[in-house]
């Protein structure tokens, strides 16, 4: 009879758990990042004396905006955190760690199943491994820090069936920018979805994580993917213990079903304003660009930064372009190092390779985009002034790559035989 | 025990051609060039600041009034202070069609009752006309007759307005468990 939603909520809660109730919800993991902590340790300062945390196990602080703090506000704001997390016994996941919601998943801190909130309003991320994530904030979190409960309304489930075979250069990111196109800004408004079908089975975590990632620009509250063993194993791996996912019962009720055909799919964009602004990258081919970023919580994964150097390998990026890259983590971060796809980014000219985390996403770190200037990025908002005054087309990495080394808007084929 | 039946004078809140006013985002009800007042008492003149037609709210509203607002009321960012501005106002309660879910969430945690109505601008209400409102049982009244069924407030609510506000429920037994 249960959705996702339904059953992870029924696990976590005494109430009746049906759309429309409102439940108490117990969490399993509550964190606040460098944006948005401060506030959260002013106001359990301002409303409670001491005993602030209901479980320091299980709350934490994910540095990402601004690491290393790139301005003296951030510098005092982080040191706030770190000097509570000190005086409760907190952790921090400090400013090598990477992107808050990723490190979650990289080091088991939660499973599919899990309930989870923070201060980041792409925290229903982790619905790329079927847990509850949600962003909300400062007194929100204030409260689940103190107490290690929400409270939250139960949403309808949508079900999102993607079906189809594509191949490269066509990837995961194109297939989010397929169903962004499909269900709109407000297609998934105040719902949690799920999705399936064989082209979701065939996602791996790094694509599933790519098309968690956009479920706030739908309007979405949660969107689950259902793990595979692929995604089952790598937490088993993180957290060291057996895992079981969390599915939806067979006769589970949902508010709506909606089928995606993306067969023979190819490489997409979001085009300003929006990022639901979806068109084929080959109506725009030919665009003069100036810049292209590749990272972030989006495609700042390890499959993203190879889907980059296959492109770029023997190759160089165009003279006046400024190719930045990003990795999302330190783990991913190592890993490029290793295997040596940095040394292929260097010597196709990529100009920088930035400290772990959201990088030129947000406005805490190095990465901006002046004015009048079109940038290629691989994040997921392009609304106006989010990342400086220039226009932002959202596209794939391996797009943002090939775009790089001919100095205008193409896709990788042209690039890589 | 805080009240469970409010009563007050309402204010409608509808467009310049007397329609339901829907979509009304937080911007219109508290424009972001005020965002820097932190104290709550200075926020009340602002209210529906950049609401057309309501721009004179703040003078007009008397403490205990109410508020009966449209669809998706509350859309956009998470702003506290689109909800403080009608605490600095006095008003008791906010009735409506629907909420923005950030936006509902804030006037909940807040302390302040929040009724869901949809269909409630069907049923004839005016400004000016005084009501009664139920919170346990969603029942509105008006001239002592019932006038529209709404949602009556969760558990969850209840505990929350009783409290006072979020915060103050975390320091009841039950808020800590
Ligand atoms: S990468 Fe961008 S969207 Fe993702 S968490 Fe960081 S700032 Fe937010």
């Amino acid at each position: 009879m249960s959705t996702i939603v339904e059953r992870i909520f029924a696990e976590h809660s005494k109430g009746r758990v049906e759309p429309g109730e409102i439940i108490w919800l117990d969490l399993d993991v509550r964190t606040a990042r460098d944006f948005g902590g401060p506030n959260v340790v002013k106001h359990l300062k301002e409303h409670y004396e001491g005993d602030y945390l209901e479980n320091p196990e299980k709350t934490y602080f994910t540095f990402d905006l601004s690491v290393p703090a790139k301005t003296i506000k951030y510098a005092i704001n982080q040191q706030i955190c770190r000097r509570f997390a000190k005086e409760t016994g907190m952790k921090v996941f400090d400013v090598d760690a990477g992107i808050g919601t990723h490190v979650l998943l990289e080091k088991g801190i939660v499973r599919p199943g899990s309930t989870a909130v923070g201060t980041d309003s792409h925290y229903n991320i982790l619905g790329a491994i079927g847990a509850f994530g949600q962003g909300m904030g400062d007194k929100d979190i204030a409260f689940a820090f103190k107490t290690g409960r929400t409270w939250f309304e139960v949403p309808e489930t949508m079900k999102i069936n993607v079906e189809g075979d594509y191949k490269w250069p066509a990837t995961a990111r194109d297939l989010t920018f397929a169903v962004m196109g499909e269900l709109g800004s407000s297609g998934m408004l105040g719902k949690a979805a799920e999705y399936y079908g064989d082209a979701i089975d065939r996602l791996s975590l790094d694509g599933r994580v790519t098309l968690a990632s956009q479920t706030t620009e739908m309007g979405g509250i949660i969107a689950f993917i259902p793990p595979n063993k692929e995604v089952l194993s790598f937490v088993e791996e993180r957290t060291g213990e057996p895992v079981k996912g969390v599915y939806a019962d067979k006769d589970a009720q949902y508010s709506e079903e909606i089928d995606i055909d993306v067969n023979g799919l190819e490489p997409l964009m979001g085009t300003p304003p929006k990022p639901t602004n979806v068109k084929p990258v080959s109506e725009l081919e030919g665009m003069e660009i100036d810049s292209v970023f590749i990272g972030s919580c989006t495609n700042g994964r390890y499959e993203d930064m190879l889907a980059a150097a296959k492109v770029l390998k023997g190759n160089r990026v165009k003279e006046g372009v400024n190719l930045r890259i990003t990795p999302a983590t330190k783990e991913v971060w190592l890993r490029v190092i290793k295997e040596g796809l940095v040394d292929t980014f260097i010597d196709a000219g990529a100009v920088v390779l930035t400290n772990p985390g959201c990088g030129g996403c947000a406005e805490g770190m190095p990465g901006l985009v002046g004015e009048n200037e079109v940038e290629l990025s691989t994040t997921n908002r392009n609304y106006p002034g989010k990342q400086g005054p220039g226009k932002i087309y959202l596209v794939s990495p391996a797009v943002g790559a090939a775009s790089a080394i001919k100095g205008y808007l193409t896709t990788p084929e042209e690039v890589v035989k | 025990m805080k009240p469970m039946i409010l009563r007050g004078r309402i204010w409608l809140i509808t467009d310049e051609n007397g329609n339901r006013f829907d979509d009304i985002d937080t911007d219109m009800i508290f424009h972001n060039k005020w965002l820097y007042i932190t104290d709550i008492s200075e926020m009340g003149k602002y209210a529906f600041g950049n609401t057309s037609g309501w721009e004179d709210f703040p003078e007009k509203a008397k403490e205990g009034d109410i508020l009966v607002v449209g669809r998706n009321f509350g859309a956009g960012s998470s702003r506290q202070q689109a909800v403080d501005c009608f605490r600095a106002l006095g008003i008791r309660a906010i009735i409506g069609e629907s909420f923005g879910a950030i936006y509902k969430r804030n006037v909940i945690n807040s302390g302040m009752p929040l009724i869901e109505a949809p269909g409630i601008f069907e049923s004839g209400l005016k400004s000016g006309d005084v009501i009664e409102v139920n919170l346990e049982t969603g029942e509105i009244k008006g001239n002592g007759q019932v006038i529209f069924r709404a949602k009556p407030m969760s558990k969850v609510q209840m505990d929350i307005y009783q409290a006072g506000d979020l915060f103050e429920y975390g320091r009841t037994a039950e808020g800590k468990r």
